[in-house]
């Protein structure tokens, strides 16, 4: 216990010590406060009420979002808003009663005032409504007299001229939630507004530009009473699409109400004119603030009009997926081009029963009737040859079971089953039956529309790799003379061209040959014609005794049942220029309904194509008008 | 001490609560109280967005403070080395998974809450030291040895806190484990030579290690008029709006600079600004004599400890807790740079609220075990 006797000593000893010290430091702070408060009170009590100075950001304007010619698809828009502030009127009640006469409040609204009144000083506006039209404001301006406390401002909105037309490209802004607070002030200003979905926020960080800081005096109460000094900011760069907007909108009105998508793009460059998902939104109404009755409607919509299905939907492909299959089979060599398989309507494996779409048989089929007409039977005995691991890595080199990076979030990987995927993610071998199914494009096989768009652009252009993107410039608005993306040299996929030759051949076929599931859909004009390949793709399971009884017709289904409607294709026939992909969900037969959508989409393409009529070569250099003569907004 | 070191307090748990003082708990739960009423008036009058929260922070703080208080000290004094290796184990990984490019980051998401390892650290240290030295003889104090050990074991948190970067904990660490080796005995003239190394230190530190906002902020305080709308302005706006609110304040709810936005965070480290400035000198000596009260408790439970580990831990707490008070105060007054330290009990944030709570909750159990006597070896079980 002397051991613990000593320590003690010591460590009251100290301890003493040290709270002596504390002591001592907390004394100069009482001192501290007695000096700032007392002594130098008054000095200090002046500098507050001449501290007049007060720091406030400036929002800068966002940077617009145009097409690839120049035209607006976002801009800022002035936004009138109606005030009140409280402290100009006697009476709030009055005042709003007098304004409801005028324009119409909702009771919502009336209250939302009153407790943002209660909560904040009465010299501090309050926002009774924004986004008014201007008969609105007009009206109010006539009528100041009888409403005290009422004013109008202009603030600065987004808004989208065609948006619903692009919505699935565009996006949208909204207001700042808590989790997108990152510390940066501006995020903090009422009413500001950042990208939460498609190119607005991609470029998100671009658009917004640097805010602006002005000085403004105010008196004790902090009223605001002149600006001092004002510090302009830098607006958000304007960011070039490769969008066509005219094309766009042809696109989206031509798919109509359908649950529909349809990718445009450059086979060459890989420069995407088109991504459209129906049936769309309006942009404008995320920025205003979705009512809950508006965002019930939209998320429960079983056409589900928030999902870009361009690149989120994900389908089997169908027949268009025959070329990737004929491509395997060429490429292992299990058949020429001249091999002949005969179609009787059916094809026997084990127990099973595979048909053809044609129940009486299309008879002997070499590959290109077998692709002008389609024929099952002949696709069934080639992917049974060449196997599903050869057919699934020659369609990824095709662009499909891969995420093609189109900057856009959500996008979808889509399915290249193989033996060892089946093995690991379903733990029972890959069947023979299911090589037959994917050599229609059924059974495990999925993919986007902007990767079927991407077959055929790389099927197009010769067996390039060509990936697809959308962001054609971001132009910094201090930069006088922005530099223009340099579009990377495609490398080559490797395919033999006379097997692509061949492929190209029967893909004209379809569409130019009377025999051709697209034939109907033709293009007449000398030189715009189209080359593609339907596909229809079954939803639902057909019974052996509906076989029987004989097949149900589309339009006798419910919508949910019918089949979906697929076309992949490009244009013109001799050197081609735009792939395009369409796929209408149950919308019914290929060639019935989705070919013709992609023909009047490849005739609109080609009639506005601006080189049109120079030569080949013109037309595959990455020279458009406009991307070097930038202008500022 | 012939006997065996004892192992167990023969309390039971009923016991232990009863022995906990519920004087300094009230103390917490009053002090805790002035902080909500001006987290209310830092909204304007409303609960959202702090008030409320702090409210439901400061029960589950309150808590915290039971259950620490009523573990048997046997507990904290075989697991101390063992938290204390937790802590800097979870300090170098907040220090590497911020250098591979996720940016600054403090905290630890563990999805249902985060943690922030440099909080535990302050914790751990006062543990570490008081589990170091609990046993030591003042002949083994006395040997430099027992001085580089412990140095070496602040040193190597306090630089990894320091690079996050977080000057305020760094030195509130640094300085209570110095304080803590004061207490167990270490030579004076080895402070004497510390300090002097440290001045020597001093240039190496400001060219190489101190980043340049945290270099900014002690070169304004130096000179805050200098740059009166830039990096000077939370200073001058501080003093400003304490100065002016002279003897019994502009009354609560109407401090005008404060609810002007001329004070940068209102809500957290420059809350004692608004209280002064809404109650005045009075309203300011209230709290601090709070914490005086508090602070003498924590002084009194150390010297009436009968071990050497809870006097040092109680030490410990109560030193920590001062300079906390301490280096916010004075910075608001403009008397030390603005380091980033929040005002305890009183300022907006959980993690600082847990924290403390937890080393009041050591302190209380203190209290509660004063009486029981640990010798050598009581720290390696059995």
């Amino acid at each position: 216990m002397h051991r613990d006797g000593d320590r003690y000593k010591i460590f009251s000893r100290r301890s003493i010590v040290l709270f002596g010290g504390k002591t001592v430091l907390l004394s100069g702070l009482v001192g501290r406060m007695y000096y700032l408060q007392i002594i130098e009170g008054e000095k200090y009590k002046t500098l507050a009420d001449e501290n007049r100075i007060s720091l406030k950001l400036i929002a800068p304007k966002r940077g617009r979002i145009l097409d690839r010619f120049g035209r607006p698809m976002a801009v800022n828009q002035q936004n009138y808003r109606v005030l009140l502030i409280p402290e100009n009127t006697k009476d709030v009640d009055f005042s709003l009663m007098q304004l409801g006469k005028v324009i119409p409040i909702s009771s919502h609204d009336v209250q939302r005032v009153k407790r943002e009144i209660k909560r904040r000083r009465r010299f501090l506006p309050v926002i009774i409504r924004e986004n008014m039209v201007w008969e609105d404001v007009a009206r109010i301006e006539v009528n100041a007299a009888e409403m005290p406390g009422i004013t109008i401002d202009v603030g600065e909105t987004r808004f989208y001229p065609d948006g619903t037309q692009a919505a699935s490209v565009l996006g949208y802004v909204s207001g700042v939630s808590e989790k997108d607070l990152t510390g940066d002030p501006l995020l903090e200003l009422p009413g500001f507004r950042i990208g939460k979905a498609g190119m607005e926020k991609v470029h998100d960080l671009a658009l917004r530009g640097k805010s602006g800081i002005t000085q403004v005096e105010v008196n004790a109460f902090g009223r605001q009473i002149r600006e001092l000094e004002r510090r302009e900011g830098l607006p958000g760069a304007e960011t070039w699409l490769t969008i066509d907007m005219e094309l766009q909108k042809f696109v989206t009105k031509r798919l109509g109400d359908e649950a529909a998508s349809a990718v445009v793009m450059d086979i060459h460059t890989g420069e995407v004119l088109t991504l459209a998902s129906t049936p769309t939104f309006d942009p404008n109404a995320f920025n205003r603030g979705l009512s809950q009755a508006e965002w019930k409607a939209l998320a429960s919509n079983p056409r589900s009009p928030l999902n870009n299905k361009a690149i989120a939907g994900q389908y089997a492909p169908g027949s268009t997926f025959k070329m990737v299959v004929a491509l395997a089979a060429l490429e292992k060599g299990v058949v020429t081009a001249n091999s002949k398989f005969f179609c009787t309507g059916e094809l026997e494996l084990g127990d099973s029963t595979f048909h053809c779409w044609e129940r009486r048989g299309h008879g002997s089929m070499d590959m290109l009737s077998a692709i002008t007409q389609s024929c099952d039977v002949y696709f069934y005995e080639i992917a049974k040859r060449t196997g599903i691991d050869r057919i699934s890595a020659m369609a990824r080199r095709l662009g499909m079971g891969q995420i093609l990076d189109i900057e856009l979030a959500g996008e979808k990987k889509g399915l290249m089953p193989t033996r060892a995927w089946k093995k690991k993610a379903k733990r029972v071998s890959w069947q023979q039956g299911e090589t037959l199914l994917a050599g229609i494009g059924q059974g495990f096989i999925l993919t986007t529309p902007l990767q079927l768009a991407v077959m055929t652009a790389r099927l197009a252009n010769g067996g390039k790799a060509v990936k697809p993107h959308l962001t054609k410039q971001v132009v910094p608005f201090d930069v006088a003379d922005p530099v223009v993306p340099e579009i990377p040299e495609f490398k080559s996929i490797g395919i033999h061209p006379p097997h692509l030759n061949m492929i190209k051949k029967a893909m004209g076929a379809v569409s130019n040959s009377p025999y051709g599931t697209a034939y109907r859909s033709r293009i007449k004009e000398p030189g715009f014609q189209l080359a593609g390949k339907t596909g229809t793709v079954q939803v639902r399971r057909i019974t052996k005794a509906e076989r029987e009884t004989g097949v149900k017709k589309n339009k006798d289904l419910e919508w949910r049942e019918r089949d979906h409607a697929l076309f992949v294709g490009y244009a013109p026939l001799k050197n081609p220029r735009y792939a395009v992909s369409v796929v209408v969900e149950h919308g019914g037969g290929g060639s019935s309904i989705a070919a013709p959508i992609a023909k009047d989409i490849l005739m609109e393409v080609q009639r506005r194509d601006p080189l049109r009529g120079q030569s080949g070569k013109a037309a595959k250099s990455h020279n458009f008008p406009n991307s070097t003569t930038v202008k500022k907004g | 001490m012939a006997l065996s070191p004892f192992r167990q307090s023969d309390m039971s748990l009923g016991q232990r609560l009863w022995q906990i003082n519920w004087f300094f708990v009230l103390l917490v739960g009053i002090t805790a109280s002035i902080g909500f009423g001006m987290l209310y008036s830092a909204a304007n009058g409303n609960f959202d967005p702090w008030a409320s929260r702090q409210m439901i922070r400061f029960a589950a703080g309150l808590f915290l403070m039971l259950m620490v208080a009523v573990i048997d000290i046997h507990v904290w004094l075989r697991y101390a080395y063992a938290i204390y290796a937790v802590s800097l184990a979870l300090l170098v990984v907040v220090e590497f998974s911020g250098s591979i490019g996720m940016g600054a980051q403090r905290w630890i998401d563990l999805g249902v809450f985060t943690i922030q390892p440099s909080e535990m650290m302050k914790i751990s240290i006062i543990l570490l030291l008081a589990r170091y030295f609990y046993a030591a003889r003042l002949e083994d104090v006395g040997r430099i040895s027992h001085v580089i050990v412990p140095l070496i074991l602040i040193a190597v948190p306090a630089f990894l806190i320091m690079r996050q970067p977080d000057l305020g904990t760094t030195i509130l660490m640094v300085a209570t484990g110095i304080a803590m080796l004061f207490l167990a005995g270490v030579r004076i003239w080895v402070f004497v030579i510390g300090a002097l190394a440290t001045i020597a230190a001093v240039i190496p530190l400001w060219n190489f290690v101190l980043l340049d906002y945290q270099k900014q902020r002690l070169l304004t305080f130096l000179d805050p008029e200098k740059d009166p709308l830039g990096a000077g302005y939370h200073i001058l706006q501080s003093k400003i709006a304490l100065g002016s609110g002279g003897m019994f304040g502009k009354g609560f709810l109407e401090g005008s600079q404060s609810h002007l936005s001329f004070l940068p965070e209102k809500q957290t480290d420059f809350i004692f600004t608004m209280m002064a400035e809404e109650f005045g000198l009075v309203g300011g000596l209230v709290l601090i004599g709070l914490y005086v009260m508090l602070l003498i408790y924590g002084f009194a439970i150390s010297l009436r400890c009968r071990n050497q580990f809870g006097r040092l831990i109680g030490m410990g707490v109560t030193t920590s807790f001062f300079l906390n008070i301490f280096v916010n105060i004075a910075m608001v007054m403009g008397l030390l740079p603005v380091v980033g330290m929040p005002l305890p009990l009183i300022s907006y944030g959980g993690t600082a609220m847990l924290t403390l709570m937890f080393s009041f909750g050591l302190l209380l159990c203190v209290y509660v075990h004063r009486d029981v006597q640990i010798g050598p070896g009581a720290a390696d079980g059995n």
